[in-house]
């Protein structure tokens, strides 16, 4: 997993709350064995027409978006399905932060497996960063997650919380398997225990 | 003496292998569920690391998502390259690792959420997950379990255990009785109605009250299965007889003495009077009506009796959304739920996949057609749910309708098979999600129960199910 800890970037807005998993990468999509080129079926429903043409209305065919590396969202993001297609998705395209009041909870944990930063803020805080997102891309927003700030392009900086595993692992880019495997004598003497307890589990 | 606890409180505390002074747990997993779509890259994560299966018999897979439902599924062809790619990876995968396997050629093979109750894997006080958002499913027997990435589901594979912090607690109390008519389905659509599709974001729900007493195990796995789509991380419901008795004598249940050792064991397993709950919803059972979703969201619910709302009827950023959805459905506000017409009728999901869901169907069902022109299947949750349906004569009832009578799958819940809408189809489901493009891109889902969509099927349009009912007496 890549390792994040600053990103200064292109923002692109997309203000639709209950933005699903199904609209990020639906389901023809998740027929693959791989993690990886999933990016240009992302949002395809919404970003292509039937015939594979792109609209160009659609916020990451515009100039300005092509290349945005944030998502500020509506309420809700992620919700839907357990598929950790959608976050492989929006990483492939170079979607590395997603901002919003609400995820999805199995959505929220799968982006920090992928080395994705969610970040929860107020309402009146993602208003603030919707607009700076939709000043298109002259604007840069920058996220540091050491000091746990959002900044617009033009100063105004909003702190966020985030779990403090979470931050360790995003910032060092740790693997869990690894760390888990490490209390592997914790786990065995847990099953010696519950053998005795719960046989039938 | 110990301070009060929830249901959900005793399970985690149960499972909790260790706690770190940010609160993050370690925690056992008693059951893990594994399908084609979302477990190629976990096992191909494990051979990288050289890593192993930890506990390989309390891992069990069954290929659901992507397989034909049709009857000449045995014939490879019906399946498309990748499709068939993903499945012969967890046969291949489920052999390296030795866990176990229902292939689909296995009359036991079923939905995932279907299979892992009937087989007795799931059994209560576990902790089951799976990487399936609608692992909910299982909280129903009193279990704690939830959907998983795959990135989780390798880590569950190599370690047995998940990273986790622990989720606030939540009560959805449904008091006295439901009305005829109204089932299991209308409970679960009405409450996230009522709460909004992230009203249980950072909770884990247990529901109780009269009505959820009143039904049966099918009808709870009902209710638990779309607490997902209320955002909450899982549903429960404590144990009784009910639960005992559905579990009993079930291929994996433990047997003679280690099964009372096990109901001595759950009947420890309910919410201790004065445990704090962070968040109460009551919704009187007298209340609920059949209910419809008309959105592209499981939050937009109305009674059958209903209009279809105006996108001014919502305030914030809902407004948005009502449009795009008014606009993407086809429909005008203003316009009663019972003059929208459908085309496509799908009966089935790890939802409403169960025998009772069938016979409800097919009560409604019986001696009548479906609409002309109509396209009406039925998926049964599993092929042994499918071989009880044949023996009750329920699918011949089905087939004399007019019905499709499929073999076991996910099917047209989520189209990933070739059971699919065209754009600007409009289906009458009993699943579980009404997306956009959810069930073939551009069609158009309106979630309901059984019954309901039995009604529909015969109309032509949404239908008020309790009209029928009043037929049939």
């Amino acid at each position: 997993m890549d390792k994040f800890t600053t990103l200064t970037g292109i923002a692109a807005p997309m203000p639709l709350v209950n933005i699903d998993t199904d609209m990020i990468i639906p389901k023809q999509f998740l027929k693959t064995i791989q993690r990886s080129g999933l990016g240009k079926n992302l949002f395809d429903e919404m970003r292509y027409t039937q015939d594979g043409a792109e609209i160009p209305d659609f916020v990451l065919n515009q100039p300005a978006y092509r290349q945005a590396e944030i998502i500020v969202a509506g309420d809700n993001f992620g919700c839907g399905s357990s598929r950790e297609h959608a976050p492989w998705a929006l990483l492939d395209f170079g979607i590395r932060c997603v901002i919003s009041t609400s995820f999805a909870d199995i959505f929220f944990n799968n982006c920090f497996k992928n080395g994705i930063l969610p970040i929860v803020l107020p309402q009146e805080a993602v208003d603030v960063l919707m607009e700076d997102a939709r000043k298109g891309e002259n604007a840069r927003m920058t996220v540091d997650l050491v000091a746990q700030t959002v900044t617009t392009s033009d100063g105004q900086s909003f702190a966020f919380e985030v779990d403090s595993h979470r931050k360790h692992c995003l910032l060092n880019g740790l693997d869990d398997i690894g760390l888990t495997l490490e209390k592997a004598a914790a786990i065995d003497s847990f099953e010696a225990q519950t053998k005795a307890l719960r046989p039938w589990a | 003496m110990t301070a009060p606890r929830t249901l959900y409180d005793k399970i985690w505390d149960d499972h909790v292998v260790h706690q770190a002074e940010d609160g993050t747990c370690l925690l056992y997993i008693d059951r893990h569920l594994v399908h084609e779509v979302t477990s190629p890259q976990a096992f191909e994560g494990l051979r990288m690391t050289g890593r192993k299966v930890r506990a390989p018999e309390k891992t069990i897979a069954v290929p659901d998502h992507n397989v034909p439902t049709t009857l000449d599924r045995a014939n490879a062809a019906t399946m498309t390259e990748d499709s068939r790619i993903q499945v012969e990876a967890l046969d291949k995968n489920a052999r390296d690792f030795g866990v176990n396997y229902y292939p689909v050629s296995d009359v036991r093979q079923g939905i995932v959420h279907i299979v892992g109750p009937e087989q007795g894997w799931t059994l209560p006080g576990m902790t089951v997950v799976c990487g399936d958002s609608h692992t909910a499913t299982h909280g129903a027997f009193g279990s704690l379990a939830h959907g998983i990435g795959t990135s989780e589901v390798e880590h569950v594979l190599a370690t047995q255990t998940l990273i986790q912090k622990k989720s606030k607690n939540m009560k959805v109390e449904i008091t006295g009785s439901l009305r005829p008519g109204v089932t299991a389905k209308d409970i679960t659509l009405s409450v996230i109605g009522e709460t909004g599709t992230a009203g249980g974001t950072g909770y884990v729900i247990e529901y109780c009250g009269q009505a959820i007493r009143e039904l049966s195990m099918e009808g709870r796995m009902t209710v638990c299965n779309m607490a997902i789509e209320g955002g909450a991380r899982a549903g429960l419901i404590a144990p009784d007889e009910k639960t005992f008795a559905y579990c009993m004598g079930r291929p994996h249940a433990p047997k003679g003495a280690a099964w009372e050792a096990a109901v001595s064991y759950w009947k420890t397993l309910f919410t201790d009077e004065g445990a704090h709950f962070d968040k109460v919803v009551t919704i009187r059972g007298e209340d609920i009506a059949p209910v419809v979703t008309w959105g592209t969201s499981p939050e937009d619910v109305l009674p059958i009796t209903g209009t279809v709302p105006a996108a001014s009827d919502f305030t914030g950023g809902k407004v948005e959304a009502a449009q795009r959805s008014l606009d993407y459905m086809g429909l005008t506000p203003g316009m009663k739920l019972t003059d929208i017409k459908i085309d496509t009728v799908f009966i089935g999901s790890c939802t409403n996949g169960r025998i009772e869901d069938l016979r409800a169907a097919a009560a409604i069902l019986k001696g009548k057609k479906v609409a002309p022109g109509m396209r009406a299947m039925v998926v049964p949750g599993s092929g042994l749910v499918r071989a009880q349906a044949e023996e009750e004569g329920l699918a011949q009832i089905f087939i004399d309708a007019g019905f499709e009578w499929r073999l076991a799958g996910c099917s047209m819940c989520l189209a990933m098979n070739p059971d699919q809408l065209q754009p600007g189809e409009r289906c009458a489901a009993t699943s579980n999600r009404n997306f956009e493009g959810r069930q073939g891109r551009g069609g158009r889902t309106h979630l309901m129960s059984p019954g309901m969509a039995a009604a529909a099927a015969i109309t032509g349009h949404l239908t008020d199910v309790r009209e029928l009912m009043a037929e049939t007496v």
